[in-house]
């Protein structure tokens, strides 16, 4: 039987489908403006893709902040369980997740059957996550992907003070214009958004095996940056951006129809 | 009509109209008090109103109109107004709400009647302090200050002479702002029925022990509006003797305050009063009830330190010993007997931006119930008044992953 899991998130919708256990194929697009037709699309384009007919498969579980606008899905269940059922899906060891998505950020432990124990969340402000990151890319002239890469190769970061985006955007074009290194000031923010999240990692008290999920997981530079603030290995899966979706799916295939 | 409509009439609590007679009756007592010779005091909720009553003074709370400025969503247009004013936005809501509407006679009653007094106790916070001093250059009226300091692990002697020699304090400058004696006899009587009153409303509060629960936190936190404002008169002891009935024959005829009521929670902290009706309905579609919540207790945890004979000596340690005056131990020694005695599956404690005395410490009793109960625990950021600081989607997910995380334990 197949089984699919759908993850509207503010900046990409992602949809991942298993069978027997196993994963068969994911897909990831923007979300743009209607988390609605987000839905659709990302679950006909994994369709394609896996070349698997609608009518084959047996539940849908939605999840993210879109959950409950993909109407054709069976069930809806938050982002944090699903990232923790897809994380102990991929690795059963996992007891740690830290998750860094396009509006949120939060820390989850699990026990070891994979359930959650306990969860923190950013609140009421978009400093340390996905969105943070893209202000900050934009004002540097740097692609998104690339924030990583180039951190890597400082040596001294800036230190970036403001904790609102909008302050430490401003503050980062005054270190442009004092012509600090973009290396520098990339590390330095990678290491504002760092103590962000570590914070809710600390909070809750979060202990390894940690592995980093959500699109951000994808920047080598920021998962440095929370290795050093934590002063912890934190594993990075093939699929982080897709994990939430997996956990989904996975779900979708616990449920008794 | 639908099916679900009469199921609904069937929830609803009757008594919720008398209260609302009741608090208007109070409200227009109050508007009226010149017209017929009476003084008026402002005083903050947990003051000691008991002597105002028995020298037939009227008291009115600031904080309870605040209550009502966010439960009718005006809270935001009046803080702003007061930023405007130059208060900072970190400032408690209420003492921005009440400041601001001092000043336009605005919120959903057109202000509160202006006061010949104002009494000020510092046990629920230091912020009434300056609020009151504000207020009382504002309204050219005298202020008293009940100074309560915080007990962290005991009530020590030095306390207790220290708060009782300002009670004495306290009775001097009523009877000089009023220019009349405090009958001894008629102190005793509001003293008998303050702590009658107190006794009735903590009956009222464990009434939903039972299971399924006849009533919710939200129905507590609008029955609550008479033990604060109306503590040591018969009006208050009469309705709690009236919703204690109704309560019973709620539990004696299996009417629950949600419908399939499957999980029970305690609420930690004030009302996010302009979310009252999502709050219910969110947690009601999850078939889980806010049985009990350490806001509205506040009103009745003193209980065990009034002694009816002597009143006034009494008093000075029950308005000290209040749940926000004790030390970060003793507020979670009382949450986990609250957890033990409701038999709860989850606690929700609402970060409140405006409260801080009751949202710091907060991280720590959490620390304390996951270890000791085991049971799921959320923090949710609001703010009691101001909606600028609560934000709906975030909340919506917290909420559903705390309960999907309490439905996986069950």
């Amino acid at each position: 039987m197949i089984f699919a899991g759908i993850d509207i998130g503010s900046i990409t919708a992602k949809a991942a489908l298993i069978r027997d256990n196993k994963l068969v194929g994911t897909c990831v697009i923007p979300t743009g403006y209607n988390p609605v037709t987000a839905g659709q699309k990302v679950f006909s384009a994994l369709l394609a893709q896996t070349q698997i007919r609608r009518e084959d498969i047996t539940a849908i579980v939605a999840t993210g902040y879109g959950r409950n606008s993909v109407d054709f899905a069976d069930k809806a269940m938050t982002e944090i369980i699903c990232h923790g059922v897809g994380a102990h899906f991929l690795n059963p060891k996992i007891r740690g997740i830290i998750d860094v998505g396009g509006q949120d950020s939060k820390a989850i432990a699990l026990d070891a059957n994979g359930q959650v124990e306990n969860f923190a969340m950013n609140d009421k402000c978009a400093a340390g996550t996905g969105r943070f990151l893209e202000v900050m890319a934009k004002a540097l002239d740097v692609e998104l992907d690339d924030l990583g890469t180039i951190s890597l190769s400082s040596s001294a970061p800036s230190k970036i003070s403001s904790i609102c985006t909008v302050f430490a955007e401003s503050e980062v074009i005054s270190m442009i214009a004092g012509q600090q290194k973009r290396e520098d000031i990339i590390a330095g923010i990678h290491e504002s958004a760092a103590a962000r999240v570590g914070g809710l990692a600390t909070k809750i008290k979060l202990k390894g095996p940690v592995i980093m999920t959500g699109g951000v997981a994808k920047n080598r530079g920021m998962v440095k940056a929370l290795e050093n603030r934590l002063g912890i290995t934190i594993l990075v899966g093939d699929l982080p951006q897709e994990n939430g979706a997996i956990g989904a799916a996975v779900l979708a295939s616990r449920m008794t129809l | 009509m639908t099916d679900t409509e009469p199921q609904k009439d069937k929830q609803k609590i009757k008594a919720a109209k008398r209260m609302r007679e009741i608090m208007t009756a109070y409200y227009m007592d109050a508007m009226t008090a010149r017209e017929n010779n009476k003084k008026i005091a402002w005083i903050t909720s947990g003051g000691p109103v008991e002597p105002l009553i028995a020298m037939d003074i009227i008291p009115v709370y600031p904080e309870n109109h605040g209550a009502m400025i966010g439960a009718s969503k005006m809270g935001e247009d009046l803080c702003v107004k007061a930023e405007e004013m130059g208060y900072s936005s970190d400032l408690c809501s209420y003492a921005r709400a009440d400041i601001s509407c001092a000043q336009i006679n605005g919120g959903p009653i057109g202000g509160l009647p202006k006061p010949d007094m104002l009494i000020c106790c510092n046990n629920i916070c230091g912020t009434v302090l300056k609020w009151y001093e504000v207020q009382a250059r504002h309204f050219k009226v005298p202020l008293f200050i009940l100074d309560t300091p915080v007990c962290h692990t005991e009530y020590s002697p030095e306390i207790a002479t220290y708060v009782r020699r300002q009670i004495d304090d306290y009775i001097v400058f009523l009877e000089t702002a009023t220019g009349r004696k405090l009958d001894p006899d008629q102190m005793v009587q509001v003293g008998h029925l303050a702590l009658k009153g107190q006794k009735l409303w903590q009956k009222v509060l464990t009434t939903t022990t039972h299971k399924p629960s006849p009533m919710s936190a939200f129905d507590a936190f609008f029955f609550l509006a008479l033990i604060v404002t109306l503590r040591g008169t018969q009006t208050a002891v009469d309705f709690y003797e009236e919703l204690i009935l109704e309560m019973e024959e709620r539990v004696q005829a299996g009417i629950s305050s949600v419908p399939h009521e499957k999980y029970r929670l305690l609420w930690d902290n004030l009302p996010v009063w302009y979310q009252l009706k999502w709050l219910s309905k969110k947690f009601s579609d999850h078939n889980a009830c806010l049985v009990a919540d350490t806001y509205t207790s506040a009103w009745c945890s003193s209980i065990k330190y009034i002694d009816e004979n002597n009143f006034l000596d009494s008093m000075a340690e029950a308005y000290t010993r209040i749940y926000l005056n004790n030390g970060v131990d003793k507020m979670a020694d009382q949450v986990l007997d609250m957890i033990r005695l409701y038999d709860v599956d989850g606690f929700v404690m609402h970060s409140n931006r405006s409260c801080k005395p009751y949202s710091f410490g907060q991280m720590d009793i959490m620390n304390i119930v996951r270890e000791k109960t085991g049971i799921p625990v959320l923090m949710l950021e609001a703010d009691m008044v101001d909606p600028r600081s609560f934000s709906l989607s975030q909340a919506d997910t917290r909420i559903d992953a705390f309960m999907e995380i309490i439905k996986q334990k069950g």
